[in-house]
């Protein structure tokens, strides 16, 4: 663990970086250290792997002050990501990953064969290994910044805005990536960002900072959008955290229907067991058509060109409650559709029912905390 | 006569072509004063160029002396060196590479100040010793400036070392020297010749130094 211990940064001139931080950063997960411009967060990474001496308080690195080892040794234990991937470009895709094993002493062909490794593990086509970093895209430069922080397996990982400076599909393959890569690896990854949508997606826990280097909330995302502690965090977090916080909620217990799901080939009786104004119509696989007016129907021979688009499905278990909300929002019907993985219709749903489940998951996350409070 | 002529006549006498005083002994003599002066004059100015670079302090004092420098006359530096020093190889070797050391320490230091911070940063986080920082990160790409600062100091040195014949050494200088007093052009032109082309083989030289040992990623071909 990573332990921020009332942390001050300033600097000769008197401007104040960082104010008395004190941050616990948990193993094993992701640490979104975000905020404005000049809010100390960079300076609070740097500070870890010490780029930046701190003016006043400690930082311990499972328990040990990390003035205790010299400054190489504490930095190879970590790896470092920076915005624009930093690579050196004389040296080739492969060389560049292999660095700190090369650095660490390893052979020539060991660091190499990691590399390798690294390059697969990151997304990397192997074919890229003797390219030159001026002969890769913005977001593969990235992966490979990422791979050569990763290859002398690091418990620590430090990311500095590392994927600011790509696309935004770019960013959110990143960003996916990262989060695949985290499963697998369990590091203990710090990461800066501006960016309060990236903080809440990749963020186990989320430290809000305020210009002046002061904290202004450390909480997971979800508390975040749900009980920003001030003014401050609430206006940072912007418009429709409400709708952001859906993200949070799994779309598993939503209460399906398949009352109105009918095949093109349905009998008169099945469309007139039909209560609801809308009949969502599927192939004979399952795989939705379209959603069809009740009124004026015929029976085992439904018109399936003049059917009604039914937007994007959702996948239940898979996607948030903002998803399928989402869903329902862009149905011309206003039911939302629950396909399978394989796209096949497990049922349809309201935004009535979407309304209702929120109202549940909320009463029970306040249920929990108020649980959570008198544990404590 | 014109230039061509004279040429011509110098260099199709075979008695210009072997001896203490033919062509191929006062070629070798200048290369060797040229490749002396660099030496020296890179010694001094790739580490200094390459320390005030890495650390960007001293900058503008290095500004100021390589001006200085550069407004030394390197002929009054020969004339003061010999009176003082007396004949030889030093005193020549003084204005050559006072000649020589501000291109390079210029824009070395330029060159190193010039390289992207952030696969300084990069390295810097990583745990690298800033002396590799500067050998491996650095250097490797800055080189084709720092070629071009050497290529631009080895040009002048090839060129200005012709003054080593107004103090009895050797060297293509001598032909230049030699002529003018003796009133035979045709010597002269030879002299100038091979000095003009002893600077684009210099410049070849330095070409072919470039494919050599920078990469292709910063070459970036």
């Amino acid at each position: 663990m990573i332990r921020i211990d009332s942390v001050t940064k300033r600097y000769p001139d008197g401007t104040v970086a960082v104010d008395r931080l004190s941050l616990e950063i948990p193993d094993r997960s992701i640490t979104v250290l975000v905020g404005p411009s000049g809010c100390g967060k960079t300076t609070t990474l740097r500070m870890i792997n010490r780029m930046v001496e701190p003016t006043e308080g400690t930082i311990l690195l499972d328990g040990e002050d990390i003035q205790g080892q010299p400054v190489t040794t504490l930095r190879r234990s970590m790896g470092y990501v920076i915005q624009n991937a930093g690579l050196f470009q004389h040296r080739t895709i492969v060389d560049n990953i292999a660095t700190v094993p090369r650095m660490l002493g390893w052979g020539k062909q060991r660091a190499r064969e990691r590399a390798a490794e690294l390059m697969e593990r990151v997304g990397l086509d192997t074919a890229l290994a003797k390219r030159y970093p001026y002969q890769l895209s913005g977001g593969q430069q990235q992966r490979v910044g990422v791979a050569r922080a990763l290859a002398a397996d690091p418990p620590v990982l430090l990311m500095d805005e590392p994927f600011s400076a790509v696309d935004p599909v770019v960013r959110k393959g990143l960003q996916d990536e990262l989060l695949r890569l985290q499963d697998e690896l369990g590091k203990t990854i710090v990461f800066v960002t501006h960016d309060i949508d990236e903080a809440i997606k990749l963020g186990t826990m989320v430290a809000v900072l305020r210009e002046g280097g002061r904290l202004a909330q450390y909480a997971p995302p979800a508390e975040l959008l749900s009980a920003p502690a001030d003014g401050f965090v609430e206006d940072f977090l912007g418009a429709d955290r409400g709708i952001r916080r859906l993200s949070f909620f799994a779309s598993a217990e939503l209460d399906l229907t398949t009352d109105a799901v009918v095949p093109a080939d349905a009998t008169a009786e099945r469309i007139a067991a039909v209560k609801a104004p809308h009949l969502l119509v599927t192939d004979p696989d399952g795989r939705p058509l379209g959603w069809a007016e009740r009124t004026g129907l015929t029976a085992g021979d439904i018109a399936t060109d003049r059917l009604l688009p039914f937007g994007r499905p959702f996948v239940p278990g898979t996607d948030s409650l903002r998803v399928a909300l989402d869903c329902a929002v862009l149905s011309p019907t206003g039911w939302a559709v629950a396909v399978d993985g394989g796209g096949r219709v497990t049922g349809v749903v309201s935004q009535q029912t979407i309304g209702e489940a929120i109202r549940a998951a909320h009463t029970e996350s306040r249920a929990d905390k108020a649980g959570a409070g008198v544990a404590e | 006569m014109n230039i061509l002529d004279f040429g011509n006549a110098f260099f199709s006498d075979s008695a210009h072509w072997h001896g203490y005083d033919g062509i191929p002994q006062r070629f070798w003599e200048h290369v060797q004063y040229s490749l002396l002066a660099l030496a020296v004059a890179a010694a001094i100015g790739l580490p200094v160029g390459l320390l005030t670079g890495h650390t960007g302090r001293g900058g503008n004092a290095l500004a100021l002396i390589a001006n200085a420098a550069r407004a030394l006359p390197s002929f009054g530096l020969l004339v003061l060196a010999v009176l003082s020093i007396g004949f030889g190889l030093l005193p020549v070797m003084i204005p050559l590479v006072v000649l020589a050391v501000p291109p390079i320490l210029v824009t070395t230091y330029e060159a190193v100040r010039s390289v992207d911070p952030s696969p300084v940063d990069a390295a810097r986080g990583m745990g690298m010793h800033e002396s590799r920082i500067l050998l491996q990160v650095e250097l490797p790409v800055a080189l084709p400036l720092i070629l071009s600062g050497l290529r631009s100091a080895a040009i002048q040195i090839v060129s200005t070392a012709t003054i080593a014949a107004y103090v009895s050494l050797g060297g293509l200088g001598r032909y230049i020297v030699d002529g003018l007093y003796q009133r035979d052009y045709e010597k002269v032109v030879g002299g100038a010749t091979l000095v003009a082309v002893l600077a684009l083989i210099t410049l070849a030289v330095f070409w072919a130094a470039g494919r050599f040992a920078v990469s292709p990623g910063v070459r970036r071909r």
